[in-house]
């Protein structure tokens, strides 16, 4: 210890009989330290967003008390958190991918919405007529909304490998560019009745629904839980797989831990730059198609750039970029954006998700340095 | 020939949000620190300038509260990234969405909340009789236009000829070098976030106080705050040149909400007044030049071999390798 870092602390113990000490991590954590962390952060959140909810002039704990019950009280809700989840769940498996090679892809909203818009164009345009077989219809579409996420991912993917555009402004302003193209489409082109939607899709285009089977299996009568969550829980461990047990998933944590290692090593990353935020898009559209064809059943701004996008970037960040532990945390998001919808003032959802990842980041801190109490007078 | 210097005219005031903005951020990356919490910072400023001046009546008031506001904001975002030494892009955005879903709290019910006094605009007596420029720049313009004008040269004159100003280049520059030489790397970058806070808030409080006045929610910035960040690379890090950029999107801006007004266009038929549905391509614009304007300051900065401060986006640890 230099002067300097020993004296201090030794004028502060006169006035308090303890004092904190920081020290770097030196031996990995153990396991279970990471998680209760990360669990820490959240319930500081939560309290530091009740504290702005009662500055607001509402109730936190009836609003808590709200959403814990809007979203778990009972089978159907439970069935409506998970239809919430399923966007999330793509969106932050985007954003864990790209992230994983340190790429900020802050675009999941504009690829999100361009999915849900291929997807759509199929049933509109219409590129296949409205009584084809379903078995025929949602591959199709899932392959058009996974093409047109991958092109919205492609242009700054590209820009940032080509010409070294920041990526993190290049994929905002996609989104902007996303929303305003679809809008055009259902304006001036796919109106229903000069309405800001399109018509309905044929229901041969919809994702099947736990409640299509209520017939043979009463208790499903109800729940809309759809097939997307199963695509999202299938593209999850795909995921994982490519991360965790794949070359190029190696390669590309080594972009993102050491992209100097990684040249060296002959990794190509202009290649792989394309690629990941062409994969991230994919991902993205693919969670667009899944809710327009599980859940809204139409193309409409609205109910589509809802921020599952964003939500998206902070799950896949709580989750640790790890796709199977996102599966988990979309589901408590999904539960905070649907009983947020009621509460007021209804920004809270919103704020409550910047106060988590304002603490998540925060308590980074805690991984890399350990909090030593230190008494009075006693050496180091 | 009027219609041209009417647009203008609104251009220069919509571009004044983008200076402030931008030039804050710029101040902020000069000492190291990326803030990409821009747009977060700017919808505070822009709800809690608006509520203070209808709550007082004192439109002034409610831009000293956006600049305090916004400035506090963003010491979180200086905490994180320069005590906690996490990453300022993660970090960055958790503060776009914190500031977004604070304002919307806090500004619940604000736009339907009435009329506020908004801030005066005045005619300067000799300038504005100029022919054009003097219509454009001097005449009728908010207060708020004219310390724009005076804020650019100052900001440029501070960063490039004045001790302080060299001591903010070194610690985005060379920040073990600047430790070395005794001046205080944290507290400078807290300083400078604070600064990039502040104006990020006055450029909030000018959307909502003099441009287009009112509280829209998130639709009172649209993205304006990471169109900054763009402008501050494509800026290069010069103030003047973040001028430019910003009087030039903020008369694109009034191009495209002004040119699907008249019935007649250059003598021609105005095909954007009779095909409205060519808005929605008219609207990408600005999002879609920022990406050029991207690319053409990113392909600059290699010709010229220019660059972001070098310490950009790296916390600094006194005794650590490395820059």
């Amino acid at each position: 210890m230099s002067e300097t870092a020993s004296s201090h602390p030794a004028t502060r113990n006169r006035r308090f009989p303890f004092s904190l000490r920081l020290e770097p991590r030196m031996k990995e954590p153990p396991r279970w330290y990471p998680a209760a962390v990360s669990l820490g952060a959240i319930m500081v959140a939560l309290v530091l967003g009740g504290i702005l909810i009662a500055f607001a002039g509402g109730d936190p704990f009836r609003s808590y008390a709200h959403i814990a019950k809007a979203s778990f009280g009972n089978l159907g809700v439970l069935s409506d958190t998970i239809v919430k989840a399923t966007p999330i769940l793509l969106t932050s498996l985007a954003c864990s991918i790209a992230f994983r090679m340190k790429l900020w892809n802050i675009g999941a909203e504009g690829q999100f919405i361009m999915g849900a818009f291929g997807a759509g164009a199929i049933v509109l345009t219409p590129i296949l007529p409205a009584d084809t077989s379903p078995w025929i219809f949602i591959p199709v579409m899932m392959l058009a909304g996974i093409l047109m996420g991958a092109i919205w991912g492609f242009f700054p993917g590209f820009l940032k490998a080509r010409f070294n555009v920041n990526e993190i402004i290049g994929t905002l302003m996609m989104n902007y560019i996303a929303i305003s193209w679809v809008n055009f489409f259902i304006f001036a082109v796919w109106t229903e009745g000069g309405f800001q939607m399109s018509p309905k899709f044929p229901e041969n285009a919809w994702l099947p629904r736990l409640l299509d089977y209520a017939k043979t299996i009463p208790i499903f009568s109800g729940l809309t839980t759809h097939l997307g969550l199963l695509i999202g829980i299938v593209a999850a461990i795909v995921l994982w797989i490519v991360i965790y047990r794949s070359r190029w998933g190696y390669e590309i944590r080594l972009i993102g831990d050491n992209p100097r290692a990684a040249q060296y090593a002959g990794i190509n990353i202009t290649r792989n730059t394309v690629l990941v935020m062409m994969l991230s898009g994919a991902l993205a559209g693919l969670g667009g198609m899944s809710e327009i064809t599980g859940m809204v059943h139409r193309l409409q701004t609205t109910p589509l750039a809802a921020g599952y996008g964003f939500t998206g970037i902070i799950v896949a960040w709580l989750a640790k970029l790890n796709p199977l532990v996102a599966i988990l945390v979309s589901i408590l998001f999904g539960a905070l954006l649907l009983a947020g919808r009621e509460i007021q003032p209804s920004g809270v959802p919103k704020m409550i998700q910047g106060i988590i990842l304002v603490c998540l980041i925060a308590s980074d801190f805690l991984m890399r340095y350990r909090v030593r109490i230190v008494r009075a007078g006693e050496e180091a | 020939m009027q219609a041209i210097i009417n647009i203008l005219q609104a251009g220069v005031a919509s571009g004044t949000v983008l200076l402030f903005a931008t030039v804050g951020e710029l101040f902020a990356e000069r000492s190291g620190v990326l803030n990409l919490g821009v747009e977060g910072m700017m919808l505070i400023g822009a709800m809690s300038g608006y509520s203070v001046a209808l709550a007082t009546g004192n439109p002034w008031l409610g831009v000293l509260v956006a600049m305090l506001a916004a400035g506090l904001l963003s010491q979180i975002h200086a905490f994180i990234a320069i005590t906690l030494q996490a990453d300022q892009v993660v970090s960055g955005l958790a503060l776009t969405f914190l500031g977004a879903g604070i304002s919307l709290v806090l500004g619940e019910g604000l736009s339907k909340a009435g009329t506020v006094s908004l801030l005066p605009s005045a005619s300067i007596p000799l300038l504005s009789q100029i022919p054009f420029l003097g219509s454009i720049f001097f005449k009728e313009q908010s207060y708020l236009v004219y310390i724009g004008y005076l804020f650019v040269p100052m900001a440029w004159y501070y960063i490039n000829r004045t001790r302080p100003g060299m001591h903010l280049r070194a610690v985005g520059e060379y920040p073990a070098a600047a430790d070395a030489l005794g001046i205080n790397v944290y507290r400078l970058r807290y300083l400078y976030v604070f600064i990039g806070g502040v104006l990020a808030g006055l450029a909030g409080a000018t959307i909502s106080l003099a441009v287009s006045p009112g509280w829209f929610s998130e639709m009172t910035t649209g993205g304006q705050g990471w169109i900054a960040v763009g402008l501050v690379i494509f800026a290069q890090w010069d103030p003047f040149r973040a001028a430019v950029g910003s009087y030039a999107f903020g008369a694109l801006r009034r191009l495209i909400l002004d040119i699907q007004g008249p019935t007649m266009l250059l003598g021609m038929r105005n095909p954007f007044y009779y095909n409205p549905y060519w808005g929605f391509f008219l609207q990408m614009l600005p999002y879609a030049f920022t990406i050029i304007v991207l690319v053409i300051g990113s392909r600059e900065a290699v010709r010229k071999r220019l660059g972001a401060p070098a310490a950009l986006g790296n916390p600094y640890i006194r005794g650590e390798r490395g820059l």
